[in-house]
């Protein structure tokens, strides 16, 4: 595994030389070109970037509010030293010109060093989509020591189920939109490889996509862990769902409290949950399980991808930082049929999704809450807000059921420093 | 993806093993070609404009296919694909189109002259009758590969092509980001309209991508010559009309394609075209002529008829519901049209269609009549070349 590492690390110094030399002319005529017909390179340099620059009129995303021709103009010819490209990065923004309620974010990174080579367009981008973090300025903080949460356990007369999940993605290896099926593949067995190493609580098994059997897959989607291929627009757009289901699978402790997902749309999704509303414990096996496969990995010196500006490099820039989601499904018939309910949620930087996930409608009375932010606070910051968010939303609720006014909460502070 | 190698010699840190797509569970021609010693050999190619082995069969590994219909399962990126990775699209060529080999060469014939009847087919029971092919651009990456600037130098030159076009060819485009609502409508009515597609067999090969940017319809005033730009060709040809005068329809989609291909070469930028292949197009299934000619026809007693399939084969023709490819017959009206892409010429693939369609009207006649067909049964029509 090493090996593979520093020839990895070799082949990439190569093409960063030769990108370096001439944007990315150089590295598409290196390989033959014949006769007939033009070479990329050449073929290039017919269509200035005003020729390829993409129709963002009717467009509402993060992308089309940041991006100008004069940035477009200076990023187009550039590549990462994998050859990932800016029009690769922006295709799904291009594709899916966004909903006027839903800002979506329109662009991902298929590589650790897009976030650099095209930091003109993703700074901006992330400083949009995550209330003005900063990236050239700001640091972000990662903090996974769970005893510091207070207060973690909820009323379960209204707390149904508690759940945390982040994603992780390895470094040295291509992300989802990029990879090439032997990177994907690299992913399984480096990630699988460390699972195997948990143990006791954390003890489990993995069960990959093209291989498990009908009884498994039905056990799977019984438990609520079974992931589809994607069907929306704005990840198959990204080319994420290339050559499904290859290496792609899930791995779940014997407990069903520690779950995994691989290549599904970032290197590995991981999620702690549990029936009930013991947050603090749930957050606790998320930060143990985090360390301990962090710890395997390193052992066969592989690392995740993290830097002290943007916290874990995921494929989505509206994921960086924690990448953490940390939620509860929830009743609260009273409140939310309270108009304060939204202004409440807005103040507490808490998000409601039905119980489906995202963009889903609630059913009845419950309602997912978690948290808005991920960029700029840290786990523990980001899930002691969510806690004292949902009890103060169950504590508005207990009120209406006496009948007894609520009030709307000052807002909590923003993630800038 | 446009312009580059894309990731590819990247990927040639990875052995064969660790590239090589798991087919296992594929029914596609591509899957049942691609071997790994020919992915070996062609893994480290590319065309001049930059398209990859894996960027022809990326399609072929998203979409496994389905057990009774045979997809193609890889796209050309641009006219030299055909060429840099023959070993794997020449055999693929082969299976798709009944063992039409390396070394043969196709007829093109667009001299409507040729065509013998045609004029005479019953309105009673054909009711209207349609020849399409489509067209690549030289010079110009294929919609599965092209950019945004590529696309947008094809809509323009077409639509200057198209615009110059005058008699019973004189029309308007309409582009499909800036057409208004009334226009939309009257398009939808008149059946003209495409939507961005939704197969993943499209979508899995890049063609929708920057959708609806440069893509358009233009059609004549008298809306029976239409031509639809960058869908999933460069250009595809279409002359309808009412009727069973396949002739007429004929003759105004040589003269139509003809006349444009004069414009576009005047430019310097002709259509692809070779002397093995025919028309170059995006799909392997529609090399050759590219060509689809056929009738919305009523056969109500001969569809139920215990021959019926077997008629159509030894007429070698295919039969469509009215919505099109992969849709159902409705109220007994079916889409009759060639199975032939290549080694025949488009006046070989249309006579075929006439004259088929000729006879199956004088069957549903006879059973109509409660008589028997059985004399009537055609010989096996040999295959093309």
């Amino acid at each position: 595994m090493a090996s593979m590492f520093t020839r990895v690390l070799s082949g990439r110094n190569t093409a960063v030389i030769m990108a370096g030399l001439g944007a990315g002319t150089l590295v598409s005529s290196y390989i033959m070109m014949t006769e007939s017909g033009v070479s990329a390179g050449e073929k290039k340099k017919l269509y200035p970037p005003s020729a390829d620059y993409p129709d963002l009129r009717k467009h509402n995303n993060c992308l089309a509010s940041a991006l100008t021709p004069a940035v477009y103009g200076q990023l187009r010819d550039k590549l990462t030293p994998n050859n990932w490209s800016l029009d690769q990065c922006i295709q799904t923004g291009v594709d899916n010109p966004g909903h006027p309620f839903i800002k979506t974010v329109g662009m991902v990174a298929g590589d650790e060093e897009s976030y650099e080579v095209f930091a003109e367009i993703f700074n901006p981008v992330i400083k949009d989509r995550h209330n003005g973090y900063d990236p050239t300025t700001m640091k972000h903080p990662t903090d996974l020591d769970s005893s510091k949460i207070t207060s973690g356990m909820f009323d379960e007369n209204y707390v149904l189920s508690s759940r945390v999940r982040t994603g992780r993605s390895i470094r040295g290896l291509s992300l989802p939109p990029a990879c090439t099926r032997a990177e994907r593949r690299e992913v399984e067995r480096v990630v699988v490889q460390g699972l195997s190493g948990l143990k006791d609580d954390l003890a489990g098994k993995y069960y990959s996509l093209t291989e498990m059997t009908e009884q498994e897959q039905q056990q799977l989607i019984d438990d609520h862990f079974l992931f589809d291929k994607p069907v929306s627009p704005l990840l198959t757009c990204a080319g994420m769902a290339r050559d499904w289901p290859d290496a792609r699978g899930i791995w779940h402790n014997n407990e069903k409290t520690f779950l995994i997902w691989i290549n599904e749309e970032d290197h590995t999704r991981v999620i702690s949950m549990e029936k009930g509303g013991n947050m603090k414990r749930v957050f606790e096996r998320f930060c143990r399980g985090l360390k301990e496969v962090e710890r395997l990995i390193q052992e066969r010196g592989w690392e995740f991808m993290w830097n002290e500006r943007l916290g874990y490099i995921l494929t989505c820039p509206s994921n960086l930082g924690t990448g953490l989601r940390a939620g509860v499904h929830v009743r609260l018939p009273l409140l939310s049929k309270d108009s304060r309910f939204n202004k409440i949620l807005d103040n507490l930087r808490l998000q409601k999704r039905g119980t489906g996930g995202v963009d889903t409608a609630a059913v009845g009375d419950t309602f997912d809450i978690s948290n808005l932010d991920r960029l700029g606070k840290s786990e523990v910051e980001l899930v002691q807000c969510v806690i004292d968010g949902v009890n103060y939303l169950i504590d508005c609720e207990k009120k209406l059921e006496k009948s007894q006014d609520i009030s709307i909460p000052p807002p909590v502070a923003q993630s800038k420093k | 993806m446009p312009f580059g190698n894309t990731h590819n010699n990247f990927k040639l840190n990875y052995s064969v093993e660790d590239e090589f797509p798991d087919l296992t569970k594929h029914n596609n021609h591509m899957a049942k070609v691609l071997t790994k010693e020919m992915y070996a050999k062609l893994r480290d190619k590319q065309t001049p404009t930059g398209f990859t082995v894996d960027d022809v069969i990326q399609t072929g590994v998203d979409n496994p296919g389905h057990p009774f219909i045979m997809t193609v399962g890889c796209v050309a990126g641009d006219e030299e694909s055909y060429e840099v990775f023959k070993d794997l699209l020449d055999p693929v060529i082969s299976d798709r189109h009944g063992g039409y080999k390396a070394t043969d060469k196709h007829k093109t014939d667009l001299n409507f002259e040729n065509l013998k009847g045609g004029d005479d087919l019953d309105p009673n029971y054909v009711l209207s009758s349609r020849v399409r092919t489509g067209r690549s651009i030289k010079g110009y990456a294929l919609p599965p590969h092209n950019s945004r600037g590529e696309r947008r130098a094809v809509e323009k030159l077409s639509v200057e092509a198209l615009n110059s076009l005058d008699g019973e060819f004189k029309g308007k485009y309409y582009p499909l980001k800036s057409m208004t609502d009334a226009e939309q409508e009257q398009l939808i009515a008149d059946h003209f309209l495409f939507d961005k597609p939704v197969s993943p067999l499209l979508l899995g090969a890049g063609m929708a991508r920057d959708w609806p940017d440069a893509r358009g319809i233009w059609h004549n005033e008298n809306k029976t010559f239409l031509v639809w730009v960058n869908e999933e060709d460069h250009l595809r040809v279409i002359s309808m009309q009412k009727g069973g005068n396949m002739k007429e329809v004929f003759k105004r989609f040589c003269v139509g394609l003809q006349r444009i291909e004069e414009i576009f070469k005047k430019h310097n930028h002709g259509f692809m075209w070779n002397e093995h292949l025919g028309f170059i197009l995006t799909c392997p299934s529609n090399l050759g002529t590219g060509l689809r000619g056929g009738v919305h026809v009523k056969l109500p007693k001969l569809s139920t008829h215990a021959k019926f399939e077997e008629i159509l084969n030894r007429l070698r023709l295919q039969k469509r519901g009215t919505g099109g490819v992969d849709t159902a017959s409705v109220g007994g009206v079916f889409d009759i049209s060639n199975a032939d892409r290549i080694g025949s010429s488009e006046v070989d693939q249309v006579q075929c269609v006439v004259d088929g369609v000729k006879l199956m009207v004088e069957m549903e006649k006879k059973l109509e009549k409660g008589e028997s067909i059985d004399s009537m049964i055609p010989a096996q029509k040999a295959p093309p070349l």
